[in-house]
């Protein structure tokens, strides 16, 4: 999977191109518009990160010239501005999706792939891993091929772990993605703690063959046992 | 006090003192006049006696004043050398029409000499006075009259004719008194060409410019710093969680960085909060629809539902009407998500959270600690209690916020143990 990062701060960048690596994409970077619009014009990306404040150039425009190629449909909008606007006109123009900066690693990650998933839909769009299967169309988790129930938000949080396997998920990433924006100031993330107890039963109960490790205190990791 | 009274009160005394001297000036003037003009009606009926006297005799026998307005007294050659005509002010006993009886009376008096056949006499005349008493009297009266007059002249030129020359200015100064910077209200303008009040204008409409200008300006600046404190803390956070990510950390640096990246994160959520409230502010969001409190309370207990749960906190919904509001749907949700996250937050374990949902009136009330909270400062920006020393402190500077915006009512009362926050839609 080939993935373009368009933005100007270097160090920004890095941090997402090595986050990115782990995931075993290949990664090519442009820090300014110019550059940008050379590589979008002679390169096809399976995902498109794009920074819309370019010093020498609106973000906007470089979604313009991939519309018109009809490239547009892989592009997450990366911004610090949390207008709504910005937002309307940046999915208008035919992005998949918008992201504010500052993110979560996971998030980023999570919202990659989803985006590549959308693009890529064959009728199927399931994760599989060791001996579970997440079904994302019809919101099914199967292990061992047997049915296992979960409630919404359950389902969210594993779907949220297999898109970042074998990656840290902070808490606050995660309670971030699974309950909004707006979680974030709770006093302690001990309910957290507590739904990820509840999961780990599940998966165990199940027999699944992934687990849910706990790292430093500050997050968790899904790993194949 | 008012300018025009206090100008009154100058003119008044100093009209006071100028009537007053004027007054005495033209007493002494006037009496002056009159005595001049007796004394030459004396001075001629002098000579009419005199030549009486060469003609007829007898009235050289008049020696007092029975029969007429003089007397004549033979006297001494060396007597009479040294008289000199000289006038006096003198009293004589008379009686008038309107007297009962003789009462003294102001005369003016010429006593002078004159020579008959070898002889010299005395001559007396006299010639009524005008009464100063009475003369004194009269022009007080009239002097009093005029003094009154003239301030009465005086109020009715400053209530009538100035009042009208000053009402720009007053127009004026009732409109600065309603401006507001930051309001867009067009500046104070008079509409007249007085010269004092037109520059008056220009310098007022300058002044405020410049205030206006500054407003704005700072009004922006905490959105700009706001917005570019994003990307560095973006860099902060990515490497921190990549750096915990790396692994094969000593649990004591794992922990530190762990720490920095708490910290870190309330500092984005601090961040986010101001750029927010800056948003709010600057009536940055306008896009009003109907929006039912209802469906977003719902939502919002759903999706909080795992937290309640973990609190054992129990969550009831009284709903007596459906309370519709026209606002921007994300600042809806920003409310209810506010107010019910703090309800939770600031929960006891086992509490309870009590939302009523009326036609006007959104009602949310929460168990927590067991005093009121100061009702001045709770909506104040970075207030916090200790049950929340984590939080950005703007969560109900942001509801107020809104509030603001539309007109709503945001209240706080401490009740039967419980924490009443109230919503009153306008």
């Amino acid at each position: 999977m080939k993935i373009l990062i368009i933005e100007d701060e270097k160090e920004l960048s890095a941090n997402i191109s090595a986050s990115l690596m782990k995931e075993h994409f290949v990664i090519e970077t442009a820090n300014n518009f110019h550059s940008a619009s050379e590589k979008i014009e002679v390169y096809d990306y399976d995902c498109i990160l794009l920074d819309i404040m370019l010093p020498d150039g609106n973000g906007l425009e470089l979604l313009e010239l991939l519309k018109k190629t009809k490239k547009a449909g892989n592009v997450i909008i990366i911004s610090a501005k949390d207008s709504l606007d910005d937002k309307l006109k940046g999915l208008e123009l035919g992005a998949d999706d918008y992201l504010t900066k500052p993110f979560h690693i996971a998030e980023l990650n999570a919202r990659i792939k989803a985006v590549i998933r959308r693009n890529k839909m064959d009728g199927q769009d399931t994760i599989e891993l060791a001996n579970v299967v997440l079904d994302l169309k019809n919101r099914t988790f199967l292990v061992n091929n047997e049915l296992i129930p979960l409630n919404r938000k359950e389902f969210d949080i594993l779907n949220y772990f297999l898109f970042n396997k074998n990656r840290l998920v902070t808490k606050t990433a995660l309670a971030e993605h699974v309950w909004g924006d707006n979680i974030d100031e709770a006093d302690s993330f001990d309910f957290i703690y507590y739904q990820i107890k509840n999961l780990r039963k599940k998966l165990n109960t199940a027999g699944a063959d992934i687990e849910i490790e706990a790292i430093y205190g500050i997050g968790y990791k899904l790993i194949e046992k | 006090m008012k300018l025009l009274n206090k100008s009154l009160v100058y003119l008044s005394v100093i009209l006071f003192l100028i009537i007053g001297i004027w007054s005495v000036a033209f007493y002494f003037s006037m009496l002056r006049e009159i005595k001049e003009s007796i004394d030459e009606g004396l001075e001629n009926y002098k000579r009419q006696i005199v030549l009486s006297a060469q003609k007829d005799t007898s009235i050289l026998s008049k020696n007092n004043f029975n029969e007429g307005f003089f007397a004549i007294q033979e006297i001494a050659h060396e007597r009479a050398i040294l008289i000199k005509d000289v006038y006096i002010d003198t009293m004589m006993y008379m009686q008038d029409a309107d007297d009962v009886e003789l009462e003294l009376e102001p005369v003016r008096l010429l006593k002078t000499a004159f020579e008959n056949n070898g002889k010299y006499y005395e001559l007396r005349i006299i010639n009524s006075m005008v009464e100063e008493d009475d003369l004194i009297k009269e022009l007080f009266h009239e002097v009093v009259g005029l003094y009154l007059l003239l301030i009465a002249v005086i109020i009715f030129l400053n209530n009538f004719v100035l009042k009208r020359l000053w009402k720009p200015f007053y127009s004026f100064l009732s409109q600065l008194k309603n401006y507001r910077i930051g309001s867009n209200k067009k500046f104070p303008e008079v509409k007249t060409q007085t010269k004092e009040f037109t520059d008056l204008q220009k310098a007022v409409t300058i002044l405020l410019q410049h205030n206006v200008e500054m407003y704005e300006q700072q009004k922006q600046f905490i959105g700009n710093v706001s917005h570019e404190l994003q990307t560095p803390l973006a860099i902060i956070l990515n490497k921190m969680e990549l750096l915990i990510e790396k692994g094969n950390l000593h649990l004591e640096d794992a922990e530190n960085i762990a720490g920095i990246m708490n910290i870190t994160e309330r500092l984005i959520r601090l961040n986010k909060s101001l750029l927010l409230l800056t948003k709010i502010e600057n009536k940055q969001f306008l896009d009003n629809q109907d929006i039912s409190f209802n469906n977003i309370v719902q939502q919002t207990v759903n999706d909080l539902e795992e937290i309640t749960a973990f609190k054992n906190i129990k969550v009831s919904i009284i709903e007596t009407a459906e309370l519709t509001v026209k606002m921007d749907n994300s600042l809806a949700n920003i409310v209810v998500l506010n107010l019910f996250r703090n309800a939770i937050f600031h929960n006891t374990e086992n509490g309870i959270v009590t939302i009523e949902i009326s036609e006007n009136i959104f009602k949310i009330k929460n168990t927590g600690i067991k005093a009121p909270i100061n009702e001045q400062k709770i909506f104040s920006r970075f207030y916090k209690t200790e049950s929340n020393a984590n939080g950005t402190g703007l969560g109900l500077a942001i509801v107020k916020a809104v509030c603001g915006l539309y007109g709503f009512e945001i209240l706080y009362h401490f009740e039967n143990g419980l924490h009443c926050f109230e919503l009153h839609i306008k």
